[in-house]
């Protein structure tokens, strides 16, 4: 293992969450056919479609709303290069590891006998994989596709629109300006560490070291909250929280709901 | 779950989308709910106003940590939730509600873990653990010094006990799905190992590498706020009570722990949660033979084999006979007949047989009270 590799890895996760953001920013505001929907019908229609997966009991049904999801990307402007490396892949690599055993070990009618191993493969347990990996798939899919194509406060204000606590959604809108700016200060922190490690880390050098800098994020993130706090009083909060959500619905909207609707139902329906 | 995503911890306790039934998802999403709920209220009355920017600002903090590489011995890096040291700054309410909104934010914003299954990993890693987290620090801590190793060991053991317990839950929520939910061909319909895989092949991973991170990181920080930053052990603002008080239904020893009402229910709840369990157990239950067990062989091989291998009486005794006719109970083996499933069967009858009980216990404190109160005032 290199010397340093525990300082560089999260370095390199550090800058991986960040160009992750942005590139959803960056297709957030792209001019898709998608981001034209209200935010409410975007997130109430895509989750509904991720319900219906996780109803659907037949892989036919499931495959066509994962039709259904890569039309979306498309009318949302998301590539499906992108789409292929970030979820499609990713899913591949994890759960269909995770899959692979339930071939062999869930009983059922042999489909498959290697004699000379003493492996078979159950017709039930290449059914309960595939159905596993494409119900995966499907979901991650749609979440990524709602993720790319709106921006993190009209997430917030979709889900205010649907009666989440204020106090809540406000908790979430803060957590997520404050990660960013965590990520960085951590990031410095890591940075200037590297920069000044000479020779080879012991083990317990290096956990102290991880440990240290968690212990100084933390310090600092408390100091923040206070500072946070004083600069809210001092504007006027009292503890009420209110939130504009001003957010009108056009006829497209409502056909984009309708449809959206009618897919998932129409799905579970067949898939029951 | 791999290279792609930002947030990488522990990936197999974040479970995705579909791992999980319907109903499951919609459960824990009822449990977490009722945890938000609760959680929420108790630190509005503790901190007010300040309640919004420390638990934001807490759970960003959560949110970077996840993202750190502990380094574990051996060579290899390992990823921590962060839970031990949040139950120990914020104490358990603060913990739940940090915890759940930085696995909010990786869902939401950044599409890691499911959103179907966010109720689950909520009440798997945020409630679960915070509270585990919480009472294994606070009775090993106990009334030592603040800046004693006993409470640097105290949060590393807290943080690896409580990483487990989550693993746990976890494991068994997704090993009770092809038991519960499987077509008529009995393919699993979501994740496909059953109890005694599933189990096994999480805890191997926690009960090393990542319970070992959770106790690097959370020891690390203890001993690193002791020197730097005490005020953080003592709990912010009055989050945490001093060193020393009693926490009603912690052990400490040398104090008699005082049984706490809602820590009774919790463990009702979980209780009649792992029910179902009990199908799982092998061979009888002892002494709980039916006239009929009594005459069947096979369940005479298994009651001989539960009774240290002495065999039972080779015909019904005739006190079993005459009283086994006197009572039909309500559920019949646990499951009213309408029902196949026999873990949902199971399940009902212990919510039923709770529901029965309390209500019992409810209208016998009521006739108490007014029997009390008929007396003082003769």
């Amino acid at each position: 293992m290199n010397r340093h590799s525990f300082l560089e890895s999260t370095i390199q996760g550090f800058t991986r969450a960040v160009s992750k953001a942005l590139q959803s920013e960056h297709a957030a505001s792209q001019p898709g056919l998608l981001q034209q929907l209200d935010p409410r019908v975007r997130v109430i229609g895509i989750l509904t479609l991720v319900v219906s997966v996780v109803i659907c009991r037949r892989l036919e049904a499931i495959a066509a709303i994962l039709l259904v999801a890569i039309a979306i990307a498309f009318a949302a402007r998301v590539s499906l290069a992108s789409l292929a490396k970030r979820v499609w892949l990713v899913v591949l690599g994890f759960t269909a590891v995770i899959a692979l055993p339930a071939l062999f070990i869930t009983p059922g009618e042999p489909l498959f006998t290697a004699p000379a191993l003493h492996l078979s493969i159950s017709v039930q347990g290449m059914r309960t994989a595939v159905l596993l990996v494409l119900r995966v798939e499907t979901a991650a899919t749609l979440t990524t596709v709602l993720v790319l194509s709106t921006s993190w406060t009209q997430i917030l204000k979709a889900l205010r629109s649907l009666h989440l606590p204020a106090e809540i959604v406000t908790m979430l809108a803060m957590t997520h300006r404050y990660v960013f700016l965590l990520i960085e200060t951590a990031n410095q922190m890591f940075e200037s560490r590297r920069s000044r490690t000479v020779g080879v880390l012991s083990g317990s050098e290096r956990r102290k070291t991880t440990a240290r800098t968690a212990g100084v994020l933390l310090s600092k993130s408390i100091e923040l909250s206070q500072e946070v706090y004083l600069a809210m009083l001092s504007r006027g909060f009292r503890g009420d929280v209110r939130l504009l959500t001003d957010f009108r619905l056009k006829p497209r909207d409502y056909v984009g709901l309708t449809a959206f609707l009618f897919t998932g139902c129409l799905a579970v329906w067949m898939g029951r | 779950m791999g290279e792609e995503n930002p947030v990488e911890i522990d990936e197999i306790m974040h479970i995705p989308d579909g791992y999980l039934s319907p109903s499951t998802c919609a459960t824990l999403y009822l449990f977490a709910a009722s945890g938000w709920y609760a959680s929420l209220k108790r630190i509005k009355q503790l901190l007010a106003t300040r309640a919004i920017p420390l638990i934001s600002v807490f759970a960003a903090f959560s949110f970077v940590v996840m993202m750190f590489n502990v380094p574990l011995p051996g060579g290899t890096t390992g990823h921590a939730v962060g839970v031990g040291v949040a139950a120990i700054v914020l104490g358990p309410w603060g913990s739940i509600l940090a915890i759940s909104i930085a696995l909010a934010i990786q869902a939401l914003f950044f599409g890691d873990g499911g959103i179907t299954t966010l109720g689950a990993n909520c009440f798997n890693m945020a409630i679960v653990g915070s509270f585990t987290a919480y009472v294994v620090y606070r009775t090993i801590a106990a009334n030592s010094n603040l800046r004693s190793r006993q409470r640097v060991l105290a949060a590393a053991v807290a943080g690896y006990v409580a990483i487990n317990a989550s693993a746990l839950v976890t494991a068994v929520e997704l090993g009770i799905q092809p038991m519960l939910f499987h077509d008529a061909s009995g393919t699993p319909l979501y994740a496909p190992y059953p109890l005694h895989v599933a189990i096994p092949a999480m805890m191997i991973g926690h009960l090393t590498f990542a319970g070992l991170a959770e106790a690097v990181i959370s020891a690390g920080m203890v001993s690193y706020l002791q020197r730097a930053d005490l005020g953080l052990l003592r709990g912010v603002s009055g989050l945490v009570p001093p060193p020393g008080t009693i926490i009603p239904g912690t052990i400490i020893p040398g104090a008699s722990p005082e049984p706490s009402r809602g820590r009774l229910w919790w463990a009702v709840a979980l209780l009649m949660l792992f029910t179902p369990l009990g199908i799982l157990a092998a061979g009888t239950a002892w002494g709980e033979w039916s006239s009929a067990d009594l005459m069947n062989p096979h369940t005479r091989e298994q009651i001989a084999a539960a009774s240290g291998n002495h065999a039972p009486p080779s015909s019904v005794p005739v006190g079993i006979e005459k009283l086994s006719n006197l009572w039909t109970a309500p559920f019949p083996g646990y499951a009213p007949r309408f029902i196949r499933n026999p873990a949902f069967g199971y399940l009902l009858s212990a919510m039923f047989g709770v529901g029965f009980l309390v209500l019992a216990s409810l209208l016998a404190r009521a006739l108490g009270r007014k029997w009390q109160r008929g007396s003082l005032r003769s």
